[in-house]
């Protein structure tokens, strides 16, 4: 079954607010669903595989293009 | 995914303690541990229904936190509690001698604690204090 995508804007925010703007979309998202973060926080760049790592979802993709980095997660549970 | 008791004593108010420990409180409870803050001294102003985040700076990442867009504190601590079921608590003393009820406070903000049960629940667990 393929999930739904969506994007979440973070640009310009601090840590931790692309992480907080990400769990609250994975609040909202259900099982199997897709989120792309956008965030210019290096340091989310690290802190939100992380935290996927440690909660137990899915790290699909990271990539970094002029300074903006993208994170897709999919929701696993 | 191991969980831990973390538990938060704030006392502070100034912005560079005050936003740190609101970012131990929201990334540890969003990941998946059991974390109290228990909010005293000159922090429980901040806590009031409708209080300003407009902390002292303490310093230039003080300023800086300010002037970019880093989250206020106020919205880690209320992101804790919505996003990772923190428990904020008041502290009780703090509360009768700034003469306010639990009503007084923001909504995200539980039933007022004393110490001694504070430090029963932080038995064993990590304690940090701001």
């Amino acid at each position: 079954m393929m999930g739904e995508k969506r994007k979440i804007d973070a640009r310009g925010s601090f840590c931790p607010g692309p992480l907080m703007e990400l769990i609250a979309g994975m609040k909202a998202a259900n099982v199997g669903d897709e989120l792309e973060v956008l965030s210019t926080d290096k340091g989310s760049a690290a802190d939100i595989p992380e935290w996927v790592k440690k909660v137990g979802h899915e790290i699909l993709a990271t990539t970094e293009e002029n300074g903006v980095w993208h994170i897709t997660v999919r929701k696993a549970k | 995914m191991g969980t831990e008791r973390i538990s938060i004593i704030l006392v502070s108010e100034d912005r560079e303690d005050l936003q740190m420990a609101g970012m131990i409180a929201s990334v540890g409870a969003v990941s998946g541990n059991e974390v109290t803050v228990l909010v005293s001294m000159n922090a429980l102003k901040y806590f009031l229904k409708g209080a300003d985040d407009k902390a002292p700076a303490a310093g230039q990442m003080g300023e800086m936190l300010e002037r970019k867009k880093a989250p206020s504190f106020k919205t880690l601590f209320e992101q804790a509690a919505e996003l990772g079921d923190a428990r904020i608590h008041p502290c009780s003393m703090a509360m009768d001698v700034l003469g306010v009820e639990w009503r007084d406070l923001e909504t995200f903000m539980k039933e007022p604690l004393g110490l001694t049960k504070f430090l029963d629940d932080a038995k064993g667990g990590q304690v940090w204090s701001f």
